[in-house]
């Protein structure tokens, strides 16, 4: 198993969401945060004075995948996110040691 | 499905019921108590009614009698007037603390709260009696209590011999609503820092004896309101005089950690945009009060005159401010513009009742873009204020004071120079005294880790949004 985490644009959720759902993917988790990369921040002003902002808002998806679907699942993900631009975002595959269904107690890719 | 209305009913049947029971008690007791009446009353003898209650309070009025209809309808826009002036008080809190920091909330909303409790209690104590002592030198006179003001006359039209339109508590709620808008200047000015129990000794102070010993110069009858010195509704006795006290205080204090650095001025952004705005709308509503409430009647010609001149004095004023921080700071500023419609309120409160049209915009939209740079100055100057109560109530209420002068015929330019002064460096330096006392006694600002951490948790131990 594998834990997917995909630091992507605010506005690309829905359509990696429905991406996701139509590879049959049921769930994930969704946090927002802040971030830079290679994009840097941007120059504010306020009353006057500027001053750089260097962490912009992402948004983060963490899915637990099986590990026969996790290429479908990171095609889907940049297929979708994408812009071209940069701050598109990064995906980290990190692997599961285990997966428990809260509910159920169902481990491993039951649980998924 | 149920209903809901159905549900409302099945759910805690008891209340209900005793609810029922009790409509059921008090009809039958009022059934026979009204058939007993209406045996006991001859048909034949006239009831003493209304009519005659409203012919006692006439011949009450004395040689005022046949204006009564004046006077009631003068005391009840006094008195709404002054429900409006209270209402500013939310629109300072909404400002503040949206201008402010997030984790500061609590602690600007608590010193808003504490400014208007005091204000006014102390205005009833003794700073109604030495805002307004009477026959005295001029320039002090302590006052004490406030009792009784419908006693003696004073429910009937010129009480006191005043002559004025309103009741002797009329006058009252209305001005000390005013007294409390001078600390609250101050608070925005050293939030984000000063030690609360400082600034509640501080406010006591100002707002309790330096307030109504400075408008005892003017509207109480003293050394200006000699010279000739006009100040409509207070750019001067209430603004100017809340702005030096402001600038005073936050020198003694200092300015807020990591706001000017080796590189130059680091800004600590509003935390919420909304609330300042409403803020600012609320304060615009609030001064249809402040400033129609000034005219102290409800004489029509007045009236619309300064509606209308307090109305385009904020609009231009919002322009001026607008305009001037898009070609000066590059962008349109959204706090700037909100501090333009408060600073042309600011310059026409002087006056609102002798000014034209034409002047009312002109004296805005000079105010507006006034309001820009003194902001722009004060902080190249290392002096932090959050929200620009300094630029928006020192700088802009010297202004609206000198456009008098300026704009309306009858006054002396010299005069309104004098009196500016007078009553801002009256402020200025009592503050200062007051604030360098405090702060060798007290201390007046928080720690670096109480600032960091803000003052919400540690002077309140409270969040102002838990999620």
């Amino acid at each position: 198993m594998k834990l997917i985490k995909a630091v992507i644009k605010p506005f690309k959720l829905e359509e990696v969401k429905d991406a996701l759902s139509e590879i049959g993917v049921e769930g994930m988790t969704v946090s927002e945060v802040k971030g830079f990369g290679r994009q840097k921040g941007h120059t504010e002003i306020y009353r006057g004075s500027e001053y750089t902002v260097d962490f912009l808002p992402k948004v983060k998806i963490e899915i637990g995948v099986a590990d026969d679907l996790t290429d479908k699942v990171v095609d889907a993900i940049v297929g979708a996110a994408q812009t071209g631009k940069i701050g598109d975002g990064k995906i980290f595959i990190l692997p599961m040691e285990e997966c428990v269904r809260i509910r159920t107690g169902e481990k491993g890719d039951e649980a998924l | 499905m149920k209903s809901k209305s159905l549900q409302l009913l099945c759910i805690g049947t008891s209340p209900w019921k005793f609810l029922l029971l009790a409509i059921i008690l008090a009809f039958s007791n009022a059934v026979p108590a009204h058939a007993d009446d209406h045996e006991e009353t001859p048909a034949a003898e006239e009831e003493a009614g209304p009519v005659d209650d409203y012919l006692e309070l006439l011949e009450a009025q004395g040689e005022y009698a046949p204006a009564y209809d004046f006077f009631t309808t003068s005391m009840l826009w006094t008195v709404i007037a002054a429900a409006l002036v209270f209402l500013m008080h939310l629109g300072f809190a909404t400002l503040e603390s949206g201008l402010c920091q997030r984790k500061n909330t609590v602690n600007i909303l608590f010193k808003n709260v504490f400014i208007i409790s005091i204000g006014v209690l102390t205005y009833a104590f003794f700073g109604f009696n030495t805002h307004y002592p009477g026959d005295f030198n001029g320039w002090f006179s302590w006052g004490g209590m406030i009792g009784d003001l419908n006693a003696d006359g004073g429910s009937t039209w010129g009480y006191g011999g005043l002559g004025l339109a309103m009741t002797g508590f009329g006058d009252f709620i209305f001005q000390a609503m005013f007294a409390a808008t001078g600390a609250t200047i101050v608070s925005g000015a050293v939030a984000e820092r000063v030690k609360l129990s400082a600034f509640m000794v501080f406010a006591v102070l100002f707002v309790g004896v330096a307030y109504p010993v400075a408008g005892s110069w003017h509207w109480g009858g003293g050394v200006l309101a000699d010279m000739g010195f006009k100040d409509f509704a207070g750019s001067t006795v209430v603004h100017a005089f809340g702005g030096f006290g402001a600038l005073a205080c936050v020198m003694v204090l200092g300015p807020r950690r990591g706001k000017y650095t080796e590189n130059g001025i680091k800004p600590i952004p509003a935390h919420n945009f909304p609330l300042a705005a409403i803020g600012v709308f609320l304060l615009m509503f609030g001064w249809y009060g402040f400033n129609g409430g000034s005219v102290l009647s409800a004489e029509p010609g007045a009236l619309g005159l300064v509606f209308t001149t307090t109305t385009l004095a904020a609009c231009a004023g919002a322009l001026g401010a607008m305009f001037t921080s898009w070609f000066a700071l590059k962008k349109p500023d959204l706090s700037m513009a909100l501090n333009g419609i408060l600073a042309g309120l600011v310059g026409i409160t002087a006056n609102a009742d002798v000014v034209s049209v034409g002047s009312a915009i002109l004296i805005g939209l000079i105010a507006g873009i006034i309001v820009v740079f003194a902001i722009t100055f004060f902080d190249k100057s290392k002096i932090d204020d959050p929200v620009g109560a300094i630029s928006v109530h020192g700088v802009c209420g010297i202004w609206g004071t000198l456009a008098v002068a300026i704009f309306a015929d009858g006054f002396d330019f010299m005069v309104q120079l004098k009196g500016a002064l007078l009553v801002s460096i009256f402020a200025f330096v009592f503050a200062y005294i007051v604030f360098t006392v405090l702060k060798a006694i007290m201390g007046v600002r928080v720690s670096e880790e109480e600032e960091d951490r803000g003052l919400d948790i540690t002077e309140h131990g409270q969040e102002a949004y838990t999620n």
